[in-house]
C-alpha cells in the first residue's frame, strides 16, 4: 500500500511539474479568466439595475465565473497531458512498472488539484483586489476551497475520461469548445430567475453547471447557502463519481496487461 | 537445471489477431536461450512490434502460449513484468522532464529503495553516456540521446530479459554503433537476455547470435546469421572482361572454379559473368591467378557474400529491405 | 494585378473556399459558434433590454445581432490567418511562391476566401437571427452598408492574422493572432450600448475603433443609420494599415525562404 502511495505521489509530482513547465498554457488558464471577469463585469454592470439583481456589485456575482473556466482548462490541460502520453507511449511505458491503474488516476489529478489550488488563490485574491464581496467571510474560505478543488477534481476526471477514450491531444484541444457551451447556456451571466428568454432559462436549469456556478456564487453574495452549497458539492461529486468510474474503465482497456 | 529452465523465451504457435485485418502474428515457434541475443529481423508490417508487445504482456495473444523468464505472458503478467525491461518502438519519453526526473520517477515505480534511487539513476545514465545531459528537459535531446535514455530506463529495475523494439531506427551510424555496443556489452558482461528487433540486416549480423526472419506473421527462417547465409551457398564472383571477346574464355575459366551450377548469370549487355564459388571466398585467389595465367584483363570483378537479404529473397521470394513499403501496417498498438 | 497574379490568387482563393466547404471540421465550427454566440448573448442576456436607460428601439435581440455579426467577421478573418499559419508550417506555403511571381496574389488569394466565407456566414446568421423574430428596420441601402462594414472588418482582421500568420509560419501563433481581436471585440459596448458603461470600459470603448462601427451596424439594423461614414473611415484605414501589415509580413517569409 505505502508503495502505491509512493507511487501516485510521484506520478502527481510528475504532472504537477510537466504543467508548470508548459507556462503556455497554465497561464492563460489563469489570466483569460480574469481577463474574461474584467470585460464582462465592467460591460455588465449596469446588469445590477435589472429590479430583482441579488446585488449591487455585479463583479462579486461574476466571479464565480472564472472558478468553472479554470476548471474547463485544466480539464483540457490535463486531458492533453494524458492523450499525449497514450500517444507517445508513455502510458505503455507505466505499464510496465508495478503502478497501478488507481494510483494513476490518483496521480494525474493529484497533479490537477496542485494547479487548481493555485488558481483559487489568484482568482478570490484578484477578486477581492477588485472590490468583489465575500459574504460569507472567513468561515466561508474552506468552504470555497472546498468546493473549487471538489469542482477541479470533476472536470479532471471529465478530462482524464476522454483523453483514455480518444487518446488524441488534438482532438483534446478541439474539445475546447464544446466544454465552454456548457458555460455560456448557463446563469453565468444573469441569475436564473431574471433569464427573460424561457428556452434559456429551461437549459440553464437543467445546466448542471449553473448549479456548480451558483453555490460558489452563494459565497461571495450571500453568505453561507446550506442549499446552493449542497447543490454544488452533490452534482461535483457525482459527476466526479461518474467519470471517475468510467475513466477507471477506459483506463483498463488503454492500460493493457496481461 | 532442466533444459526449459535455461530458456529465457519460449514460444509456441503464438497468434495475434485484430478485429479488422489479418493475423499479425500467424502461429510462430521460436526460443531464446537465457544470455543470448536474438534477432527478430523482418519488413515494416511483419509482425515484429505485435510480437513483442505480447511478450512485453502489453497486448493479450489470441493463441498460442508463451513464456518469458518461465512465466506464462497471458496468465502471470505481473511476474514477467517483474524481470523484463523494455524499450519499445517509440522512445517513451516526457519531453518536460529532465534525464534524471526520469529516472527519478522510474526508480519509485518500480520500487527501488529510496535511498538507492538518486545513485542508480546517475549510475545508469552515466553509462549511457548522459551524466552532462541529465538536468536538462528531454526536449531538448537529440534521437540519439533519447534512445540511450530510453534503455537506461528499461534497465532501472535490473532485468533479466531486455526487449528492443527496433532501438536504432532513424539514429546516425555513430549512435547506432554505440548502442550496439552497450547492447553487446549487457549479453555478454551481464548475463542479460536480449530480445531485439530490426529491420536491418546489418545490426541483426552484428549483434544477434541468433536470427529469426519474420515475415507476414510467420517465422520464414530461423538460427545464426553464419548459419543462414550458409543454406544459401557460398559467395559468388562477378566479372567483366576488359575485352568483350574474352568473355567466352572468362566463363570456362570462372567454371572451373565454380560448384556444379555453373555460371549463375550476369548482364550480358555489359559482357558481366556471375558464378558461385566452390570454396567461397577462399576461392578467389586462384581465381585471380587462374585469370591472370590466361592474359584475361578484366574492367570489374567483384566478390558478393550471401546476405540475411538473400536469406530472405530465397525464402519468400522478395528482397527484405523495401519488402515493407507496400505492406498494411499490422504492427499493433491495440484496438 | 496582372493576369498570371490574378491566377495565383483565384487558386488560392478557390483552394481555401473549397476546403472550407468541403471539410466539416472546418465548415461547422465557422457557422455554428457566431450561432452560438447569437444564442447566449440574445438569449441569456435579452433581460438587459429592461435595464434603466436602455433605448435601443428594435430590441435586445437585434441589438446583439449587430455585434455578432461584426464578432463573427472578425474571427472568420483571424481564421483566415490560421489556415495562411498551417499552410507555411507544413511547406505548402512554400509551394505556393515558388508558383507565384508576385506573391501578394497570395494574400489577395486568402482575403478573398476569406470575404466569401464572411458572406456565406453573414447570410446564414441574417437567415437565424430573421427566423428568432428579430426587428429589422433596415432597408435595402442599410443592409448593404451593414454587409460592407462586415466584410472590411474582415478583410482587416484576416490582413492582421496573415501578417503574424507569415512572420511566424507556424500555428503557434494562434493566441497571437486571436487575443488582440479578442481584446478589441470586447472592449467595447458588447451588452449595453456605449452610454450605459461606466468606469474605465467606458474610456476605453469610446476610443476603440471597433466602437463606431459596431454603432454604426446597430443603427443601420434600426433603419436610423448613425456613425456610418466614420465607420467606413476606420473599416477602409485598418484594411490599409493591416495590409500593409501583411505584405510587409510576406516579404518576411520571403526572406526566410517560406
Amino acid at each position: 500500500m505505502t508503495g502505491q502511495l509512493e507511487r501516485t505521489y510521484e506520478v502527481a509530482r510528475r504532472s504537477f511539474v510537466r504543467a508548470w513547465r508548459q507556462p503556455a498554457t497554465v497561464i492563460p488558464s489563469i489570466t483569460f479568466p480574469l481577463m474574461l471577469l474584467a470585460v464582462n463585469a465592467a460591460g455588465l454592470n449596469s446588469a445590477t439595475k435589472i429590479p430583482g439583481f441579488p446585488t449591487d456589485s455585479y463583479i462579486s456575482f461574476a466571479l464565480a465565473v472564472p472558478f468553472l473556466q479554470g476548471a474547463i482548462f485544466a480539464l483540457l490541460n490535463s486531458g492533453t497531458d494524458l492523450a499525449r502520453d497514450a500517444e507517445t507511449g508513455f502510458l505503455q511505458r507505466l505499464a510496465l512498472s508495478p503502478l497501478s491503474g488507481s494510483a494513476l488516476l490518483a496521480g494525474t489529478l493529484g497533479g490537477v488539484l496542485a494547479i487548481a489550488i493555485l488558481q483559487t488563490v489568484t482568482y478570490l485574491g484578484v477578486g477581492l483586489a477588485a472590490g468583489a464581496e465575500f459574504e460569507a467571510g472567513l468561515a466561508g474560505i474552506p468552504i470555497l476551497f472546498a468546493l473549487a478543488l471538489t469542482i477541479q477534481f470533476a472536470f479532471g476526471c471529465i478530462g482524464t475520461y476522454f483523453a483514455l477514450r480518444v487518446p488524441s491531444a488534438e482532438a483534446m484541444q478541439s474539445m475546447f469548445p464544446v466544454f465552454f457551451i456548457f458555460l455560456f447556456f448557463s446563469s453565468g451571466s444573469l441569475p436564473r430567475d431574471l433569464i427573460a428568454q424561457d428556452w434559456f432559462r429551461t437549459i440553464a436549469t437543467i445546466n448542471p453547471v449553473s448549479y456548480l456556478i451558483e453555490g460558489i456564487r452563494s459565497l461571495f453574495i450571500t453568505g453561507i447557502d446550506g442549499e446552493a452549497l449542497g447543490l454544488a458539492f452533490g452534482i461535483s461529486i457525482a459527476l466526479g463519481a461518474i467519470f471517475l468510474s468510467a475513466a477507471a474503465v477506459a483506463l483498463r482497456s488503454r492500460l493493457v496487461r496481461t | 537445471m532442466s533444459e526449459g529452465a535455461k530458456r529465457a523465451i519460449e514460444v509456441e504457435g503464438l497468434v495475434k489477431e485484430f478485429k479488422k485485418g489479418p493475423r499479425a502474428v500467424d502461429g510462430i515457434d521460436l526460443h531464446v536461450d537465457e544470455g543470448e541475443i536474438y534477432g527478430f529481423l523482418g519488413p515494416n508490417g511483419a509482425g515484429k512490434s505485435t510480437t513483442v508487445l505480447m511478450l512485453t504482456t502489453l497486448l493479450p495473444p489470441t493463441g498460442g502460449i508463451a513464456r518469458v523468464g518461465g512465466f506464462d505472458i497471458a496468465t502471470s503478467g505481473g511476474k514477467v513484468r517483474e524481470l523484463i525491461g523494455a524499450a519499445l518502438q517509440e522512445a517513451a519519453l516526457d519531453p518536460y522532464l529532465s534525464g534524471s526526473e526520469h529516472m527519478r520517477l522510474q526508480t519509485a515505480l518500480h520500487g527501488v529503495p529510496k535511498p538507492e534511487r538518486k545513485a542508480l539513476g546517475a549510475e545508469l545514465l552515466e553509462r549511457v553516456g548522459l551524466s552532462e545531459a541529465a538536468d536538462r528537459t528531454v526536449r531538448g535531446y537529440s534521437g540519439g540521446m533519447k534512445r540511450r535514455l530510453d534503455l537506461a530506463l528499461a534497465l532501472v529495475h535490473s532485468p533479466r530479459i531486455l526487449f528492443l523494439d527496433e532501438p536504432t531506427t532513424g539514429l546516425d551510424p555513430q549512435s547506432r554503433s554505440a548502442l550496439w555496443a552497450e547492447v553487446e556489452r549487457l549479453s555478454r558482461e551481464d548475463g542479460m537476455t536480449v530480445f531485439l528487433t530490426t529491420q536491418y540486416l546489418e545490426e541483426a549480423d552484428a549483434l544477434a547470435d541468433r536470427v529469426g526472419i519474420i515475415d507476414q506473421g510467420k517465422i520464414v527462417a530461423e538460427g545464426t546469421p553464419d548459419a543462414l547465409k550458409a543454406e544459401i551457398g557460398e559467395a559468388t564472383v562477378e566479372a567483366i572482361p576488359s575485352d568483350p571477346e574474352q568473355r567466352g574464355r572468362l566463363v570456362e575459366v570462372l567454371c572451373r572454379f565454380s560448384d556444379a551450377d555453373g555460371e549463375l548469370g550476369g548482364d550480358e549487355r555489359n559482357g558481366a559473368v556471375a558464378v558461385r564459388l566452390a570454396k567461397g571466398n577462399d576461392g578467389l585467389a586462384g581465381v585471380i591467378r587462374a585469370l591472370d595465367g590466361e592474359g584475361i584483363s578484366l574492367s570489374h570483378l567483384q566478390l558478393h557474400e550471401p546476405t540475411l537479404d538473400d536469406v530472405f529473397l530465397e525464402k519468400t521470394g522478395r528482397k527484405l529491405e523495401g519488402a515493407g513499403d507496400d505492406e498494411e501496417d499490422g504492427e499493433g498498438a491495440p484496438a | 494585378m496582372n493576369a498570371r497574379s490574378r491566377s495565383v490568387a483565384g487558386a488560392v482563393a478557390w483552394r481555401s473556399v473549397h476546403n472550407f466547404l468541403t471539410n466539416p471540421a472546418l465548415f461547422f465550427p465557422a457557422v455554428i459558434f457566431p450561432l452560438f454566440f447569437f444564442a447566449a448573448f440574445a438569449g441569456g442576456l435579452s433581460n438587459i433590454g429592461n435595464v434603466p436607460g436602455f433605448d435601443y428601439p428594435n430590441g435586445y435581440t437585434a441589438f446583439q445581432f449587430g455585434f455578432v455579426l461584426l464578432q463573427a467577421a472578425a474571427f472568420g478573418g483571424v481564421f483566415t490567418g490560421f489556415g495562411i499559419a498551417a499552410d507555411f508550417e507544413s511547406g505548402f506555403g512554400r509551394r505556393m511562391m515558388l508558383a507565384a511571381p508576385n506573391r501578394l496574389a497570395i494574400i489577395a488569394g486568402y482575403s478573398a476566401a476569406a470575404l466569401v466565407r464572411a458572406g456565406i456566414i453573414s447570410a446564414l446568421l441574417f437567415g437565424i437571427a430573421l427566423l428568432v423574430g428579430m426587428d429589422l428596420s433596415a432597408g435595402a441601402a442599410d443592409l448593404v452598408a451593414m454587409i460592407v462594414l462586415a466584410l472590411l472588418v474582415n478583410l482587416a482582421a484576416g490582413l492582421w492574422g496573415a501578417g503574424i500568420a507569415l512572420r511566424f509560419r507556424s500555428l503557434q501563433a494562434g493566441p497571437l493572432m486571436q487575443t488582440p481581436v479578442f481584446l478589441v471585440l470586447f472592449l467595447a459596448p458588447v451588452y449595453v450600448p456605449l452610454d450605459l458603461l461606466t468606469s474605465w470600459i467606458h474610456t476605453v470603448a469610446s476610443i476603440n475603433p471597433i466602437t463606431p462601427i459596431i454603432e454604426a451596424v446597430r443603427s443601420l439594423i434600426a433603419g436610423e443609420p448613425e456613425y456610418v461614414g466614420i465607420a467606413f473611415l476606420i473599416g477602409i484605414v485598418l484594411t490599409l494599415l493591416f495590409g500593409l501589415w501583411a505584405v510587409r509580413g510576406m516579404h518576411k517569409a520571403e526572406a526566410a525562404g517560406g
